[in-house]
């Protein structure tokens, strides 16, 4: 399965799908050496072609494999959550081909040694492409810049201090222009941290109820607006590491109209799930930001359809029994999602007609431009990192079906539609379905 | 202009009388205090200056009678020693002096002694302050002329005056130079005084630094702003490292002093992309290895480090000498 893809593969009479062009139409593809050799059109080869495997995709989608810019692996660190290898397989499975895990690990990545540990691990796993991101600041404390130009130079992707936001204005604001004379992308979370300070859940009705804590949906925006008023100030580029209100929303479209360099994630748990879903007290919609209400959600879909929301991440989080075998309140927040994030989208294709290619550019061409990759499109030349997908087919996620090491999936027992056939990394097939 | 290795005592003071001017302000506190003829006339005052500290009798009398008080906040060792000598080879009666810096009521503790020292009846002043704008204050409460040898992030005009009398020496002249200042100008007094003489001069003036040590607004002050270092030393005649302050290493302005060397850092691989007859400056005092590379700060054949030091003395009796000479007119 690791070995290297010698002879050259045809996909044949597919639906080509590439939110880089544009093209969603029949089509197959030529693979040789790693990367894409022929796009056509049509859906069959002309006629005497060389020796080549032919696979005959039925008419299914093919597109390029997905890029999910927001991870997270137990290592170094935290092994029995999950490792590398075991992310890789998930994400294999998921359609994921490239993956950026996070640097709030033990210890943290935020020196040019560490960035290296990771990527030669990934090269010795061989299973789909494994990008590092590095700490802004060291040990995220929020107070010294971390090597970025270093990290940056030894291939960390982009810089974030993950789940702990650097509070200190002064501090973020230099980070954002450090980052920015070596064309580094920040990546930053609106959580204004005395607001969701004990909160499990957003403030409402429903939290009440349940007599849990709450958060204020607005403290997101108070955040943000902050965030967005330094990028004005430092001319710098930021990604806003997942929205989930319509005020943020609102915030994102306004700050894009003014010209700033802005991009906006969100995760597919919140354009999914709401606050209604935390009803049974189950720990694994317990999620850091919160989930919140379906008038908030409904507004993501919407930024999401219009291009308001650039990238969608899967916020793959593994947490084991022992972490979420808890009460509400004092279970770890998190999801996993690397095997769920494509079939979750191509939910939002079925349930809301979004086109298909629109929910498909957050997730390939999208990431791909903000990380500066050559994947995420199918052009000649671009590396073979391809899915066959067939997108009608149901299926129901069961705990077994779980690659991860970590089985805390909202999605268990929900009924998906979507089917990963095939996922190809460089040219070599690093999944196929049963 | 020409420059002649006058040994002779005779001839050299005649040279000093002729080039000698009075200088167009009471005081020198920045460096747009000058216009370029200005700034051309003390270069050629300064460089009489030269052959006479080269000689054993350094001895001058045109200050006979002046007194030159060092007032210095801010610990200097090279720029109080450099205005010291320039005062006792022109024969002036010097004192230095080094209050200590008051860490509360700054301006208070300034004011009172400024009108101290006004009571002694000094003639020149010449200031070192911690405080942006310290020097100006000064000029406005003592009756002498004050010099300004570097006030917070403000200005060091002398420093840039030495600056250009060292590139001159080396290059013959100033203008159409491509000089690229690299570092922190964002704390730099040196940087903004010598932005100011090298634009009047017409030097083609580059900045060079990460974002977070060049200033936002820096591209208005009739400079060319860069945050790669090889892009901003390309095709350069002169490269001026500025000193990387120890507060501004650990993480609040750059990650660390090894990624800091790595891209802002003068090594001889960086400087190869600059002109072929390039000579690098530094003001000092250096961090070697971390904004210098220590085999290129002692390679005398590029290095103008050591000439600056010696121009010091004379740029500074320049200007010691042209605020006399104001004095007498003003009188």
């Amino acid at each position: 399965m690791t070995q290297k893809q010698s002879q050259a593969i045809a996909l044949v009479n597919a639906r080509l799908i590439d939110p880089a062009s544009g093209y969603d139409g029949p089509g197959s593809l030529i693979i040789a050496e790693g990367l894409i050799a022929e796009v056509l059109h049509t859906a069959h080869l002309p006629s005497g072609s060389a020796d080549m495997k032919v696979i005959d995709c039925d008419g299914n989608v093919v597109c390029p494999g997905l890029i999910d810019l927001r991870v997270k692996t137990g290592e170094p660190g935290a092994e029995p959550k999950e490792t590398l290898k075991s992310a890789s397989r998930a994400a294999a499975a998921g359609g994921v081909t490239s993956m950026v895990v996070q640097p709030d690990t033990d210890p943290v990545i935020d020196e040019p040694a560490m960035v290296d540990f990771i990527l030669r691990r990934a090269r010795d796993i061989e299973l789909v492409h494994v990008y590092p991101a590095g700490a802004a600041t060291k040990g995220h404390n929020g107070k010294q810049m971390a090597e970025i130009g270093l990290m940056s130079e030894s291939g960390a992707v982009y810089f974030t201090d993950v789940e702990h936001p650097i509070v200190n204005s002064k501090v973020l604001a230099r980070v954002l222009s450090y980052a920015n004379g070596f064309n580094a992308l920040i990546a930053h979370r609106p959580k204004e941290p005395w607001l969701s300070d004990g909160a499990v859940a957003t403030s409402g009705e429903m939290a009440a109820r349940m007599g849990l804590s709450g958060v204020s949906a607005l403290s997101e925006r108070i955040a943000l607006e902050r965030d967005l008023a330094l990028v004005e100030l430092t001319g710098a580029r930021l990604l806003v590491d997942q929205i989930t209100t319509a005020g943020s929303v609102k915030a994102i479209k306004q700050a894009k109209a003014r010209g700033l360099d802005v991009y906006a994630s969100a995760s597919i748990n919140h354009l999914v799930f709401n606050e209604i879903d935390i009803g049974d007290y189950r720990t694994f919609y317990r999620l850091d930001p919160p989930l919140r209400s379906e008038d908030d959600r409904s507004a993501l879909v919407d930024a999401l359809a219009d291009g308001v929301i650039d990238v969608v991440v899967s916020n793959h989080t593994p947490l084991p029994a022992e972490d979420k075998r808890r009460p509400f309140s004092e279970a770890e927040p998190g999801a996993i999602g690397l095997q769920t994030l494509l079939p979750a989208l191509i939910g939002l294709h079925h349930d809301r007609e979004i086109p298909l290619i629109d929910l498909l550019r957050t997730v390939t061409s999208n990431p791909a431009a903000l990380i500066g990759l050559d994947a995420g499109r199918l052009a000649v030349g671009a590396p073979a990192d391809l899915i066959l997908v067939d997108i009608d087919a149901p299926f129901s996620l069961r705990e077994r079906d779980i690659l991860s090491k970590s089985k805390n999936s909202p999605f268990e027992n929900r009924t998906l539609q979507g089917k990963v056939e095939l996922t190809l990394v460089d040219g070599r097939i690093v999944y196929q379905s049963a | 202009m020409t420059r002649i290795a006058a040994t002779d005592p005779q001839v050299l003071l005649e040279m000093i009388q002729s080039r000698l001017f009075a200088f167009p302000k009471r005081h020198f506190n920045a460096a747009q205090d000058l216009d370029p003829p200005d700034i051309l006339a003390l270069l050629d005052l300064a460089d009489v200056f030269v052959d006479l500290n080269r000689r054993t009798n350094k001895k001058l009398d045109l200050l006979k009678g002046r007194t030159q008080v060092n007032l210095f906040f801010e610990n200097s060792t090279r720029t109080m020693s450099s205005f010291e000598l320039a005062g006792k080879r022109l024969g002036a009666d010097t004192v230095n002096m080094n209050p200590r810096t008051s860490s509360v009521a700054k301006g208070e503790t300034l004011i009172d002694t400024a009108v101290t020292l006004n009571a002694m009846k000094p003639d020149l002043l010449v200031v070192r302050h911690s405080a942006s704008g310290a020097a100006e204050l000064l000029a406005q409460k003592v009756g002498c002329s004050v010099i300004n040898a570097g006030d917070g992030q403000h200005q060091h005009p002398t420093q840039a005056l030495l600056d250009m009398l060292s590139i001159r020496r080396a290059f013959g002249h100033v203008d159409s130079l491509t000089v690229a200042i690299c570092g922190d100008v964002a704390h730099s007094r040196v940087a903004r005084s010598n932005v100011i003489l090298l634009n009047a001069m017409g030097a083609n003036v580059r900045l060079v630094g990460p974002p977070t040590l060049i200033p936002g607004d820096a591209d208005q002050w009739g400079v060319e702003v860069y945050h790669d270092m090889r892009e901003g030393i390309a095709g350069a005649n002169v490269v001026m490292m500025l000193r990387l302050q120890l507060e501004r290493m650990d993480g609040a302005f750059i990650p660390s002093t090894r990624e800091y060397f790595r891209y802002f850092g003068l090594d001889r691989e960086k400087l190869a992309v600059a002109a072929k007859d390039v000579r690098v400056m530094h003001p000092g005092p250096m961090n070697r290895g971390v904004e210098i590379d220590s085999e290129i700060a002692d390679d005398l054949s590029i290095s103008l480090i050591q000439d600056q030091v010696e121009m010091g003395v004379a740029a500074r009796m320049a200007v010691l000498a042209s605020l006399a000479a104001r004095l007498e007119t003003d009188r």
